[in-house]
């Protein structure tokens, strides 16, 4: 589903991710480890695009991510093209960023309607069947004010499955929440990866990558350290930074 | 199951004395004095001739020039942020040669007075006395227009007031889009809508809540404005007054009955403004605060909760 090659991503004179080779196949739930600054952040952006990379190749779904190949040029593609990629993407931010003059059924309704040309009607069925799956059948009509951190962030999962992706990137989204509401996002997300979601996780919740993952990544400055099954990584690390990393988190 | 402190006699509430702010006494007093006085010897000032004042305040003459103040105003303020917008787009524009002409053109108008720029659309005609459309730098011209049947004194009043507008409502416009958090934007496009859907969905309504107060601003300051088009003898509020005071030289009931619709216009805006700044504030408090009529019903059936239901 996700295929990177040798990825190089640098901001100026900062080189952020140098060299990311791995590959998620559909339906794998992929968690990506590390230090702040490791960089895996910014590889979850470049997935949809939403950073370019300077280097290497990167796919998703067997298509390339922002650019078209045409015989040994590369073409860059048009804003649409770009925008219906990502459509097919969905993203989890860590700030949530639920659109705040939207109630939460108007929050998932949005992007159905105005992308994909879905009726208000349906759009609105639909928004309702989210709300419940991830538990906030009563809470439509209610703003993102108006709720908790933990049912701002399932509001904000139930909106990005609202366009049926075929692939959920995650960014750190319990990383904002008091720790007594991580627990409720982590169980939307668990049952979601129990459905056969591709998922991939950047997270510090090493509790949720060993139950849920099918796959673990460390990254460190900017590089793939180790990965593997999580029985491996996270519980028979080769690696001295990996040792060091989970020795600080566990 | 009982309430925590449920059944438990409340503590002795604290009835303490207040402190006592002789001070603001004073003050009220003096400051309630002076302008009672200066109210009272307005009133009494026979010089402001309040009957006739009363006389014309309805008159035909005065209620035209009413209308006109309040087309000027309500066109102006339209064309101004329909412009606003575009060249606030055009400075957030990745294309440099939009950005530069939507720079160049708030510098231009907001670098000149307004009245300036109104006498300057009066006098076209002696700038170029044919404005053709047609094939640029001297070409052959497709249509062509005499500037003085084309921009008369109406059109002049319009096109000065609404172009100096756009310039104004083009930096409120840009100072709202930059307020809406970034975040809002990646959001948007991680749902796949482009960068034309991301703004008219999702920033333009969440930079409204910044944009609508100054507006409000705004149209107060232009139907105040719109007085400056009497210098090009436009029949709006003011020059309609002074029509009547030029012949009888009755100068100051003019000015005070011009001053007292000016006053009526503005009110009736500051209450839009309420509402509509409401209307953009969801989402962003908890809870809105009751409107006005609200409170007044509220504070009626505290009062008389009889009165309920009969």
């Amino acid at each position: 589903m996700v295929k990177a090659e040798a990825v190089h991503k640098s901001f100026g004179a900062l080189d952020v991710l140098k060299g990311i080779d791995l590959e998620v196949a559909r339906g794998e739930v992929m968690c990506i480890l590390g230090p702040s600054g490791s960089g895996k952040s910014t590889f979850l952006r470049c997935v949809n695009h939403l950073e370019q990379i300077n280097a290497g190749r990167l796919w998703v779904d067997g298509e390339m991510v922002g650019y078209r190949q045409d015989g040994d040029r590369l073409l860059t593609l048009s804003e649409k093209e770009i925008a219906e990629g990502r459509s097919a993407i969905g993203m989890v931010f860590q700030r949530f960023n639920l659109f705040p003059h939207m109630t939460a059924a108007q929050n998932i309704m949005l992007a159905p309607m105005k992308v994909r040309g879905v009726g208000r009607k349906e759009a609105k069925q639909r928004a309702g069947e989210l709300l419940e799956q991830v538990g906030l059948a009563d809470r439509g009509d209610t703003y993102p004010a108006q709720l908790s951190g933990g049912q701002q962030q399932r509001v904000a999962i139930a909106r990005a499955l609202a366009m049926d992706p075929k692939l959920m990137l995650f960014d750190e989204p319990t990383s904002a929440l008091d720790p007594e509401l991580v627990g409720e996002v982590l169980e939307v997300m668990r049952a979601l990866a129990k459905g056969g979601m591709t998922m991939v996780v950047v997270t510090h919740e090493i509790g949720f990558a060993k139950s849920a993952a099918d796959s673990v990544v460390f990254m460190d400055q900017g590089v793939i350290v180790e990965s593997g099954p999580p029985e491996e990584v996270l519980g028979n690390p080769q690696h001295a930074r990996t040792k060091a990393f989970l020795a600080e988190v566990l | 199951m009982t309430q925590p402190g449920e059944g438990r006699e409340l503590p002795e509430q604290i009835r303490a004395v207040p402190v006592r702010h002789p001070g603001r006494w004073v003050a009220a007093v003096v400051v309630g004095v002076v302008f009672a006085s200066i109210g009272y010897s307005f009133a009494r000032n026979p010089n402001i001739q309040w009957n006739i004042v009363w006389e014309r305040f309805f008159s035909q003459r005065i209620i035209d020039g009413v209308v006109l103040t309040i087309e000027l105003t309500v066109v102006s303020m339209l064309v101004g942020v329909i412009l606003g917008v575009i060249l606030a787009s055009m400075r957030q524009s990745p294309n440099p040669v939009l950005r530069a002409s939507s720079w160049f053109y708030i510098w231009l108008f907001r670098g000149t007075p307004v009245y300036v720029q109104i006498l300057f659309w009066f006098s076209i005609a002696a700038l170029y006395s044919q404005i053709n459309i047609g094939v640029p730098f001297g070409g052959a011209a497709i249509f062509s227009f005499d500037s003085n049947t084309l921009i008369t004194a109406i059109v002049a009043g319009f096109l000065a007031l609404s172009l100096n507008e756009g310039a104004y409502m083009a930096e409120i416009v840009r100072s709202g889009i930059i307020s809406v958090d970034h975040g809002q934007t990646e959001a948007a496009n991680a749902l796949g809508m482009t960068r034309l859907q991301t703004t008219r969905y999702v920033v333009l309504p969440q930079a409204m809540r910044v944009i609508v107060p100054p507006t409000g601003n705004e149209t107060i300051n232009m139907l105040k404005t719109t007085s400056l088009v009497s210098a090009i003898s436009i029949t709006e509020l003011l020059y309609a007054s002074q029509k009547f005071s030029s012949v009888d030289f009755r100068v100051i009931p003019m000015l005070v009955l011009a001053s007292i619709w000016y006053l009526i216009l503005t009110s009736v805006l500051y209450v839009c403004q309420y509402y509509i700044e409401r209307r953009y504030g969801r989402g962003t408090a908890r809870e809105l605060p009751p409107t006005p009529r609200q409170r007044v019903i509220a504070f009626w059936r505290n009062r008389f909760p009889a009165a309920e239901g009969s």
